[in-house]
């Protein structure tokens, strides 16, 4: 276990949820805005989550080669489903009242999203985020078997070596940071969520 | 591609099977005790508060540790594979049965009471149909994971489709990968879509339009 | 018949039930009501065990239910509630059966229990019996609720607010239909409502409940002629005063008046004319007895020789005693022209007047509630 594999590894989750919010959000706006645009955007983020993680990892890494690059991207595929599912919900649940206010204030569809409609969504799409994110500290161990190295190689090499040390070793610290991202982003969420305190409970969604 | 088939076509067949028999009996067995610690979860508040945080977490190990360990302390059998995919398969149905039965509005819980139905019968009669395509919901993230998982049996040298995508990411040969990925790829979305049917069929006529998700 | 015996109940600290002592002979509907919390609710889910009591015995016919089987008990007693609770995952039929089938009544016979059922509310078999509750109204599924308490003709149902989340026309046919079926199957009724338009139109018996006792238990008519405290009253409300029950001038008489004696002078008087506004005053004597009026026109007219009211005092204006029939005085009011009827109590001492505003305000109180 080394600090290099430790670093890879939040790189590549970090670098894979950017890419899934880059993605994500204007998808999720986009299913808000066309009903007709929802049900096959959902269907395929559904589909890309169903698909089987070395699989999907396979497929690209043809495309994309060996490295990093692959397991970022396959990661961000699979981060789509939470991050485009809570954003499309966030918005849909912000209350009419609130909507229709905006409307007769004349603001513009653009400006009521980004002012108005947004923000009070924002605690909903954070939501999806810390579910893909914490999602993707397990999956990134993946990254091992395209070239793309993080904790995942230690796991791979421990079994492989029959080292059962080595083993636990590396999922404790997939663990640790696998809770202290949910903590931590669980805690940032509460706080906007107290800031929201006006905004209706959205459930979370979680599977 | 013809001459593909004609030297893998055997192999990938039989990989093909071998991945489905983990699947099948995996989910099976996962099935059966996850809806049946559900059941007993629900009856008894009381543990379940330490139990369910206790599942959540063991959820997050990926399955990968899971065979890993498994493999070092029992070897490389078959049943290394189907214990760590069952453990797997078990989670989200125990998860689900639990939620689903819990979520239960309490009016239908007092109602089937008054009637005069004992524990049991309020919840064969009730609970439990009510909380079937929540169970449900459960059977299908649990058979996508292990199809998922199962992949991993290879890594411990142990078949299935997981065998095509590693040789060919160590050979670094693309057909190799794509043609154990397609299939793996083919299987889970088709049992997911297999299963939202069947949710769609046992869920009650009167409860298809309110949907419990 | 049910019988509560020194019945207490608690809840952590509070106080839910005490010493409940009454008796539900057969076939009575019996309504329990009261403000939310009173324990009208606790009360009735003691009767088939729900809730079970700290201390005190519950009976029925002569049997302590703590010794029946609990599954055993609910299934003798139907139990409608406000949340209707119909399964959703059963078709209106297998709904109305689910006691039927506990007590494993035969394929036939529960068949023809959803006929008989269905025919009584006038629900046709075929349109409804294989339908699910999530497609029907709100009223129907209620209909149906009811029906499945029915269904086993248990000699006991317990309605808990049965009709409290449905709109007020068909909460009305519910009742006619449920007031029906009562007479027509000769059942014990437990009922629980907040609502007193209900409980009136319903009850055979009704039970006042308060902090956890029973303050009155009366027919609705001993009820309405008597409610035993002001609660009761406020609750009867609008209800109070049916034409039902003779009213009595007291109940429309107007009190604050303004008496004289008949040895002030006639000066005094003018000027407590002119301060109160009033034309007229009533005079007595010494020990208070109503002897007459004096009016300003009087004292206009012959006052101007006079020091004392006494010579001035007529008795043309119509008494009546307090408990006298109010029709006659409202027909004088309305027939003669006079004013005011003067109300004197049994001593000819001076109860109050009755006026054409009071009589006014007093008829609105009782119509639309007394609301200040």
């Amino acid at each position: 276990m080394t600090f290099k594999l430790f670093s890879e590894h939040l790189l590549i989750v970090v670098a894979a949820e950017v890419l899934a919010l880059a993605v994500g959000l204007p998808l999720g706006v986009l299913c808000y805005f066309s009903p007709k645009a929802r049900k096959p955007i959902l269907w395929v983020v559904d589909v890309l989550q169903t698909i089987p993680a070395l699989a999907l990892l396979g497929i690209i890494m043809v495309l994309a080669g060996a490295g990093k690059q692959t397991v970022i991207i396959g990661i961000a595929l699979y981060s789509l489903l939470p991050i485009v599912q809570n954003t499309n919900l966030g918005l849909l649940q912000v209350d009419p009242g609130v909507k229709e206010a905006a409307c007769g204030m004349g603001m513009g569809r653009m400006y009521r999203l980004i002012h108005v409609e947004f923000p009070l969504a924002f605690p909903v799409v954070f939501t999806g985020v810390r579910i893909a994110a914490v999602n993707a500290v397990g999956s990134a161990v993946f990254a091992a078997f395209v070239g793309g190295g993080g904790i995942g190689t230690a796991i791979y090499k421990a079994i492989r070596i029959q080292n059962m040390n080595m083993l636990m070793q590396g999922t404790a610290t997939l663990m640790a940071i696998a809770i202290a991202l949910d903590l931590s982003m669980g805690w940032v969420e509460a706080r906007i969520k107290r800031g929201h305190s006006s905004m209706k409970k959205a459930p979370a969604r979680r599977n | 591609m013809t001459k593909f088939f004609e030297i893998y076509g055997q192999m990938l067949l039989r990989a093909i099977i071998t991945h489905l028999e983990y699947v099948a009996i995996s989910v099976s067995v996962g099935f059966v005790i996850g809806l049946a610690l559900g059941i007993l979860l629900s009856r008894i508040p009381k543990w379940s508060t330490f139990i369910m945080p206790l599942v959540s977490i063991f959820q997050t190990i990926p399955g990968i540790v899971f065979i890993g360990v498994l493999f070092l302390y029992l070897g490389m059998k078959p049943i290394t594979v189907i214990i760590a995919l069952s453990v797997y398969a078990m989670f989200p149905v125990l998860k689900n049965t639990y939620t689903g039965i819990l979520e239960v509005d309490e009016g239908l819980k007092e109602a089937a009471k008054g009637c005069g139905m004992s524990q049991f019968q309020s919840l064969f009669r009730v609970e439990l149909p009510l909380a079937f395509p929540n169970v449900i919901a459960g059977l299908r993230l649990a058979t996508i994971y292990t199809v998922s998982w199962a992949v991993l049996a290879a890594m411990i040298g142990l078949g299935g489709l997981g065998d095509f995508i590693y040789q060919g990411v160590s050979a670094n040969d693309n057909t190799l990968i794509i043609a154990g990925a397609i299939p793996a790829a083919v299987i889970a979305v088709a049992l997911g879509a297999l299963i939202d049917r069947l949710q769609k069929l046992v869920t009650p006529r009167g409860m298809r339009r309110g949907a419990a998700q | 018949m049910i019988k509560f015996e020194h019945v207490s109940k608690k809840f952590g600290k509070k106080q839910v039930l005490d010493d409940m002592n009454f008796e539900i002979p057969d076939g009575q509907f019996v309504v329990l009501i009261g403000l939310s919390g009173c324990g009208k609710t606790t009360t009735l889910k003691m009767i088939n065990r729900l809730i079970e009591p700290d201390e005190g015995r519950i009976y029925i016919d002569g049997k302590d239910i703590e010794k029946v089987d609990k599954v055993e008990l609910r299934r003798q007693i139907g139990y409608v509630i406000q949340q209707i609770g119909l399964f959703p995952n059963m078709t209106v039929a297998e709904n109305i059966c689910v006691v039927p089938k506990l007590l494993k009544y035969d394929k036939e016979s529960r068949d023809r229990i959803v006929h008989e059922m269905l025919d009584m509310v006038n629900m046709p078999y075929d349109e409804y019996a294989h339908k699910y509750p999530s497609e029907m109204s709100g009223g129907q599924q209620q209909r149906i609720g009811v029906l499945r308490a029915f269904a086993a003709s248990p000699p006991i149902v317990l309605m808990d607010e049965p009709f409290g989340a449905l709109d007020p026309m068909t909460r009305e046919t519910l009742q006619d239909e449920i007031k029906k079926l009562q007479k027509k199957l000769n059942k014990t009724i437990v009922f629980v409502t907040h609502d007193m338009g209900e409980a009136l139109k319903l009850a055979d018996t009704i039970i006042f409940m308060e902090d956890g006792k029973i303050v009155q238990m009366a027919p609705p008519e001993t009820m309405l002629e008597n409610p035993a405290n002001d609660n009761i009253r406020r609750f009867l409300g609008k209800h109070m005063n049916d034409d039902a029950v003779t009213l009595t001038v007291e109940d429309f008489m107007r009190t604050n008046i303004i008496t004289v004696d008949k040895h002030r002078g006639v000066r005094e008087c003018t000027e407590r004319m002119a301060r109160t506004g009033v034309d007229t005053l009533l005079v007595v004597d010494e020990s208070d007895k109503y002897i007459g009026t004096v009016s300003i026109k009087d004292i206009r007219l012959r006052g101007k020789n006079e020091k004392l009211i006494e010579a001035l005092i007529t008795d043309n204006a119509k008494t009546v005693r307090r408990d006298g029939d109010a029709h006659e005085c409202f027909d004088h009011l309305l027939n003669s022209g006079d004013n005011y009827v003067v109300v004197l109590n049994n001593d000819d001492t001076i109860a109050g007047i009755v006026t054409k505003n009071s009589m006014a305000k007093a008829l609105s109180d009782t119509l639309w509630g007394d609301e200040r």
